[in-house]
């Protein structure tokens, strides 16, 4: 349609309006990283007077941030890594074959999503002692145990967005591997995962970014030793005296990762929301 | 989808190709092999779904404090007490469930209403033609890739009452106010959150709207302008309409996102947010990990469960056409 003045000026100030609301909040946490402390702890200023890249090394020696991305990494990493395999199988099967409760499965993978996580949260936290008391195994506070509580959520998400994409890949080729004498294991380890590489790799990856800014669980889960990114820069901020630069380069320095990744694969990452949603 | 084809497809194309086995096993295999394939996710789903389900309507039946938690199999079975005293809405604790639950509705409202009206700006403006089209949808996504711990802090500093950005702006910069207002605290923290809330949740629907956008067909509007319709009414007639399906399913996920919001109030206030920034999920919380009455937290839990599927449910049924593939 042709686009007349108006529109024009509708575009500008609209697309001005959702840029500054966007990078508000983007823009104090990264300026005030750069700033040094005193700049940072009176009235907030737009302009940083002086710049300073201190707080990005400070950081790692005022909190253990390198045990937190460490934690992190590992939880995010084992809790992706444990559902992709499951998932991929529970994904076939949705996509390509019909079967009695297949409804009553596909129901309970998206409806297990939108549970709210305190919901999981509080029985996890009182089987978790029970096995302690039972097996002596302490789950709370210990990074398996955090690993078992992210599966509530990464399972169906990776089942969920896995199932659009393999709906989406042509079947013949299966077929024919079929007609060649491959066996359905066959065709799952040499056909489908193959195909579906890029597609298991994003889902991953969303797994991961997922896992990575987890607050819920980890705020219960996790002691002193095996605290998360999310955890740490909450108790950071809590303190009685705060190193607010510091804290802002850390916080930086936790997103970094993940929006590159996102940045990176959102065209995968979008396709797989957009097929798992359609109606 | 045509689903129902495959199995026979399949295993019968299978098993004229594979001799050795009779097509009789082999379609028994067949029927099989799905129930092998999701076996895994099944057992899983168990131990980290199913299980604490059960476990949670359990101990909502029962009185479960700090005093017996170790043993909490042994706990004392009081039947529908926690039920009892979270719904009578005179007693103390019944009264601040339903003010939470009304809040929480209000703020879920407020949120997606906020989060849809701005994504759907965004992709329409994104969705038409001009230079540096591709920047703005890239930077669009950003508060939906960032983790929330972080954006949220950031936001703590923007509506810091002293210092923070907002008050410079409107108080010592532009003089709009005279005083400086309490953002986080008092009934302001209520608005405070559905900002950040809205902030985060926004790029989510101009990503599901804008792919919805794409598909639809260039003709539709072709015709709208050859009957002279102006773009407001080619936006209401047609691209609304079309979009429909996508809109209902965005709204939905947006309303439970929104109903179950944790994580956003509990980085920007901490633990125990004011009063007028207690959603559902931070009052459970508080409940069963500040107090340690777990019966009653679960006997939440699963009114909050109800709510949703009920709601859920009759959502789907009024909002979402039927497809012969569910």
């Amino acid at each position: 349609m042709r686009e007349g003045p108006a529109f024009r000026w509708f575009r500008r100030a609209g697309l001005t309006f959702l840029t500054l609301f966007t990078v508000l909040p983007l823009y104090v946490v990264v300026s005030s990283s750069i700033k040094p402390l005193a700049d940072v702890e009176g009235t907030f200023s737009w302009i940083p007077e002086r710049v300073t890249l201190a707080p990005y090394l400070d950081a790692w020696t005022t909190v253990p941030l390198a045990r937190y991305v460490a934690n992190t990494l590992v939880v995010s990493l084992a809790s992706a890594a444990l559902s992709l395999p499951v998932a991929v199988l529970a994904a076939y099967a949705l996509a390509r074959f019909a079967f009695a409760g297949r409804r009553a499965f596909r129901l309970v993978v998206l409806s297990t999503q939108m549970v709210p996580g305190i919901l999981f949260l509080v029985p996890l936290f009182l089987l978790f002692t029970q096995v302690h008391a039972w097996f002596g195994v302490e789950l709370v506070g210990s990074r398996p145990g955090l690993v078992i509580t992210f599966l509530t959520f990464s399972l169906p998400l990776s089942i969920w967005m896995l199932t659009g994409y393999l709906a989406g890949l042509p079947r013949e080729i299966e077929e024919a591997a079929m007609v060649d004498g491959l066996g359905y294991v066959g065709v799952v380890w040499r056909i489908v995962v193959p195909l579906a590489t890029p597609a298991i790799v994003a889902v991953g990856v969303f797994a991961f970014i997922i896992g990575w800014g987890e607050v819920l669980f980890a705020s219960v889960l996790t002691d002193s030793e095996t605290r998360t990114l999310s955890i740490g820069l909450r108790g950071f901020a809590s303190e009685s005296t705060v190193q607010w630069n510091q804290l802002m380069a850390a916080a930086v320095l936790a997103s970094l990762p993940v929006v590159l990744g996102f940045l990176l694969l959102q065209r995968h990452l979008m396709r797989g929301l957009a097929s798992g949603l359609a109606p | 989808m045509n689903v129902g084809s495959t199995r026979r497809g399949g295993s019968v194309r299978a098993g004229l190709s594979m001799g050795r086995e009779s097509t009789r096993a082999n379609r028994r295999r067949g029927r099989l092999l799905p129930y092998a394939l999701i076996l895994p996710a099944v057992l899983l789903e168990t131990v980290v779904h199913l299980g604490p389900i059960l476990a949670g309507i359990w101990t909502s039946l029962t009185r479960l404090t700090q005093l017996n938690i170790r043993d909490w199999t042994g706990a004392p079975v009081v039947w529908w007490d926690n039920y009892r005293s979270g719904l009578d809405p005179s007693g103390p604790i019944g009264g601040v469930l339903w003010e939470t639950f009304l809040r929480t509705v209000a703020f879920t409202v407020l949120v997606v209403a906020a989060s849809w009206a701005l994504g759907m700006m965004a992709a329409y403006l994104v969705n038409t033609e001009f230079r540096g089209r591709a920047a703005f949808r890239a930077l669009f996504l950003v508060p939906f890739a960032m983790p929330t711990f972080v954006t949220v802090i950031g936001w703590s500093f923007v509506f810091d009452r002293d210092d923070g950005a907002l008050n410079h702006l409107l108080v010592d910069q532009t003089g709009v106010l005279d005083e400086r207002p309490f953002w986080l605290i008092g009934g302001n923290a209520f608005w405070a959150m559905v900002v950040v809330a809205a902030w985060r949740l926004w790029p989510f629907a101009f990503l599901m709207l804008l792919a919805a956008l794409r598909n639809v067909p260039g003709e539709l509007y072709e015709a709208g302008v050859l009957d002279g319709a102006s773009r407001w009414q080619q936006f209401r007639r047609i691209t609304l309409p079309v979009i429909r399906p996508v809109n209902a399913v965005v709204i939905l996920i947006m309303g439970l996102w929104s109903f179950n919001e944790f994580t956003v109030p509990y980085v920007l206030f901490g633990p125990q947010p004011p009063e007028s920034a207690t959603l559902l999920a931070s009052l459970i919380y508080e409940h069963s990990f500040v107090n340690f009455n777990m019966g009653l937290g679960s006997a939440m839990n699963v009114l909050v469960l109800l709510f949703l599927m009920g709601v859920s449910v009759w959502y789907v049924r009024t909002f979402l056409p039927r497809t012969h593939d569910a």
